[in-house]
């Protein structure tokens, strides 16, 4: 080690290659000579880093007590801006110690320490002895316990092998309840109101002027005292009122609006995010997570990205004191599309 | 180990009493003996690596740290911290507790950005450390076993960050959750019970944070631990690679000293990358939970980002279009028993471009080592232009990952320089495809060209800018020759020409050898071959004549 006459053209094979028939390569000269430090050679220099090392590392130990000051001298006041002044401290405080600590080891290592790059043979991993010796136990475990002359203890126990792990399957069935048709309803039911998220007051109808949005859930969610956010991720659903002339009802929806108003569920068809952006010039929906598009004048089509169906409209009308209220629950399943839904 | 009848070695100063305990109990020496001294070659790119393993043990300290104080359970609570806003507002446990260690813990929000940022950088270093191991060929005979641990390392800290993302409950890691659901929910015919078992029952359900928790915390963190214990073992066993240059071969390994250069070289790097996340903790927020508020399914913000990792994922979703043509990427298939529904607009961009990704990753060791019938042990790499294929293939790929990185933040591009975002998710379709196969073309070219440079220079030198006349009026540039060393390192390196077919014993070159061939003429067909002594001596024939005249003036070696 250390010689720098390793690799020598004769015992280098770096330039090797195999069946080709080159003729001529370079030779690999071994590796370049020395070239010595400032530090090596003028003790002056070497003292100056040793300086300079000296200096970061005490400039580190600066850092620590930085972060002590800030822990212990900073006091939090319930502002924004307390905390945001002993972040940055406890920041500067812990970075100090670290960097100080990080480049005085590596300026110490590169001006002072011997520079010297060495050479060592690589030695092969394993030698043909070692593998013939291993593969010969193989074969003499493998003889020993006979699994090759008694295949009916082989087939049993590669039966049983096959079968011990499915209990390891089977007992994670109580993670949850089976989906049942939990996907095909909400919340919504014939007379629910509908109700503004998140307080829960009923909406009236002549409350929504054209163009304007509501944010609606149904008015009996808030009284939920379990599973509120489960019922509320598929009840959730956006209120908008165009002129009605605008709307292009399909046959037999014709009355799941009223006066322009309609509702259409809020959770994407594509993998479920609220649909919340509501463009007021081009009556586009937006999803801001994949940029799914719906006209809503067309009942909430698909005009652009990755979702494939409408977004599921509530049929709607008013009670009698003129509130909004929903005729029925969806009419198919709200949010991302999954295997049984038909 | 000593009998009796020898004299014990007695140590004489403490750190040889010290060496001795310890030896006599656990015989460490020979250990030491082994490793004290081992060299390590050392080269800048090689430091990816260190970064990845030093951010991870960041994490483990900071992580640590934050069990202290957060409690993943999803029961409802109402906020009576120090955050006014929030006040009184009904959130979950989870979300709760991460407020108190932003706010009312001390330092907590500083630990709470050191472990995201090093997340952020762990995966990163990740990633491009794999970038390095790939473009230099490291991958090579003995170390494809290793290729295959780092590719699951890859996976398993993008699943470490995107199980820790969703921790604190907040409304956008929770918009995150109900992105896997929908994606969950699209896997046919299991896809809905998976998405029941996994949150246990509807969405967003009450379990799916502790149960996130516990793989963040433990399983993840033990499989990375575990992994990263067999990565470097194999280093050990390998010993590292070195870049190619005089004095280096297969055969040898040149470089410092573990003790006491390299490892002092490599402790203060991991100081100066924890000095470095804790600047960057200091001066920039991440993950501000407190602007989002607490998880609940209607509201949203615009401008959504997933941690950078997941962007490529996310942006493949938003790539695929609902409809294709006018034809439903949503298929609903007639079966006996009713009809059932196939979401290709969610399964293909889910599982399509990762699954290719990581297949080729995983698969490309073999898949050269077969096109080359090269079973050689590789220790000294490749510089990236000495293997324009591999190179091609590599850009390509990492374009392909960039254009879904891109599509991540379709929306952002388009608010940021005010074009149409459909127009941006239209070019970003096209780039998908045709992205990769130029970049493949294009990086072919460059490292061809930069090798042709190379052999330029090793045969006739570098320009030094200086123009002497001749004694006949020609002008000329006089070049500057290279020294041995640095002529070496131009033309040290392999370029396998394109093979046949190779007849098997039957004198019948088979299907698959035919295919061999073809990919290896896709492989080698354009190559640029190092330059020979003949050909320097040839050049310097060449010059001499030209130079005979002004024999008093030798051209300037620098």
């Amino acid at each position: 080690m250390g010689n720098h006459s390793d690799g020598t053209p004769a015992s280098s094979d770096a330039v090797a290659k195999a069946g080709h028939g080159e003729v001529e390569k370079f030779q690999d000269p071994g590796l370049p000579p020395h070239r010595l430090r400032l530090a090596d050679t003028d003790p002056r220099a070497a003292k100056r880093a040793e300086r300079q090392v000296a200096i970061l590392f005490v400039i580190s130990a600066i850092g620590t007590l930085l972060f002590f000051f800030a822990y212990f001298g900073i006091h939090l006041d319930q502002s924004l801006s307390t905390l945001h002044l002993q972040n940055t401290f406890l920041g500067l405080g812990v970075g100090f110690a670290m960097l100080g600590i990080g480049t005085g080891i590596v300026h110490w290592a590169r001006a002072l320490m011997p520079d010297h790059e060495v050479s060592e043979e690589r030695h092969a991993m394993r030698t043909e002895e070692d593998r013939v010796a291993a593969v010969k136990i193989v074969d003499d475990i493998i003889e020993e316990t006979g699994i090759k002359r008694r295949p009916l203890i082989r087939n049993t126990l590669i039966g049983a092998m096959a079968l011990a792990p499915l209990p390891a399957i089977a007992i994670l069935r109580d993670l949850g309840p089976l989906p049942g048709n939990a996907l095909h309803h909400t919340l919504w039911k014939q007379g629910e109101r509908l109700a503004r998220d998140p307080d829960g007051t009923p909406i009236k109808a002549s409350d929504v002027t054209i163009g304007s949005v509501f944010h609606v859930i149904p008015e009996s969610l808030n009284q939920l005292t379990e599973g509120k956010l489960e019922e509320k991720a598929k009840a959730a659903v956006l209120l908008v009122r165009l002129d009605p002339s605008l709307l292009h009802p399909s046959p037999g929806r014709e009355d799941w609006s009223y006066n322009g108003i309609t509702a259409h569920s809020k959770i994407c068809t594509h993998v479920g995010c609220p649909v919340a952006l509501y463009e007021q010039q081009t009556h586009h929906l937006l999803c801001p997570c994949h940029q799914s598009t719906f006209d809503l004048t067309r009942e909430c089509k698909v005009i652009f990205g990755p979702a494939v169906r409408p977004l599921p409209q509530l049929p709607i009308t008013v009670d009698s004191e003129g509130y909004l209220v929903a005729q029925s629950d969806f009419h198919e399943p709200v949010g991302p599309s999954f295997w049984e839904r038909s | 180990m000593s009998s009796a009848t020898q004299a014990p070695y007695t140590p004489k100063t403490s750190t040889g009493r010290i060496t001795n305990f310890v030896d006599q109990r656990v015989g460490g020496s020979g250990m030491l003996r082994e490793f004290g001294r081992k060299v390590f070659p050392d080269h800048w790119s090689f430091m990816f690596g260190e970064v990845a393993l030093y951010t991870f043990v960041i994490l483990l300290l900071s992580g640590t740290f934050l069990t202290l104080f957060f409690d993943p359970s999803m029961a409802e609570t109402t906020y009576t911290g120090s955050y006014v806003p929030l006040k009184g507002m009904q959130m979950s446990v989870a979300y709760d507790s991460t407020l108190n260690i932003s706010f009312d813990i001390r330092g907590g929000l500083f630990m709470r950005q050191v472990h995201h940022w090093s997340a952020l950088l762990f995966v990163a270093a990740v990633s491009v450390h794999m970038l390095r191991v790939f473009f230099t060929g490291a991958f090579r005979k003995p170390r494809e076993l290793n290729w295959v641990v780092g590719g699951i390392l890859l996976i398993m800290s993008m699943a470490a960050g995107f199980t820790g993302y969703s921790l604190p409950d907040d409304l956008l890691s929770g918009n995150g959750l109900r992105i896997i659901d929908g994606v969950v929910m699209a896997i046919p015919v299991v896809g809905t019970y998976i998405s029941f078992f996994l949150f246990g029952g509807e969405f967003p359900g009450t379990a799916i944070i502790s149960r996130l928790y516990m793989f963040h915390i433990m399983l993840i963190p033990a499989i990375i631990l575990l992994l990263v214990a067999v990565h470097l073992f194999m280093v050990v066993v390998h010993k590292h690679t070195q870049y190619p240059g005089p004095g280096r071969s297969d055969r040898n390994v040149v470089g410092y000293p573990l003790g006491p250069v390299y490892a002092a070289k490599a402790g203060g790097f991991f100081f100066i990358i924890f000095g470095i996340v804790a600047l960057v903790s200091a001066f920039f927020t991440i993950n501000p939970i407190w602007n989002y508020g607490p998880y609940d399914p209607s509201p949203i913000s615009a401008g959504t980002q997933p941690d950078w990792y997941i962007g490529w994922v996310d942006g493949a979703l938003r790539l695929m279009p609902g409809w294709l043509f006018n034809i439903p990427m949503e298929w609903h298939i007639p079966f006996p028993w009713g009809v059932n529904t196939l979401s290709l607009n969610v399964l293909l961009p889910a599982l399509v471009p990762a699954g290719l990704v990581f297949t080729l990753l995983f698969a490309y060791p073999w898949i050269e080592r077969w096109v080359t019938r090269d079973d050689r042990e590789h220790h000294v790499l490749d510089r990236p232009r000495n293997a324009p294929t591999r190179t091609a293939i590599g850009v390509a790929g990492f374009i392909f990952y960039c254009v879904m990185w891109a599509a991540a933040s379709s929306d952002l591009i388009a608010t940021h320089f005010q074009v149409s975002l459909n127009d941006v998710t239209y070019w970003l379709r096209a780039l998908f495809f045709v992205g990769p196969i130029l970049g493949f073309i294009v990086s072919k070219r460059v490292s061809l060209a930069l090798q042709r440079k190379d052999r330029e220079i090793a045969l006739h030198g570098r320009e030094t800018g200086r123009i002497v006349r001749l004694p006949h009026g020609e002008f000329q540039e006089m070049h500057a020759h290279l020294d041995d060393y640095k002529r070496y390192k131009l033309v040290g390196y392999e370029s396998p020409v394109a093979e046949d077919g190779i007849p098997n014993e039957n004198g019948i070159v088979t299907k698959t050898e035919r295919r061999r061939a073809a990919l290896s003429r896709f492989f080698f067909e354009d190559r640029v071959a190092p330059a020979t002594p003949a050909e320097l001596a040839a050049g310097h024939a060449h010059h001499e004549a030209i130079e005979a005249g002004e024999e008093s003036r030798p051209v300037s070696r620098y």
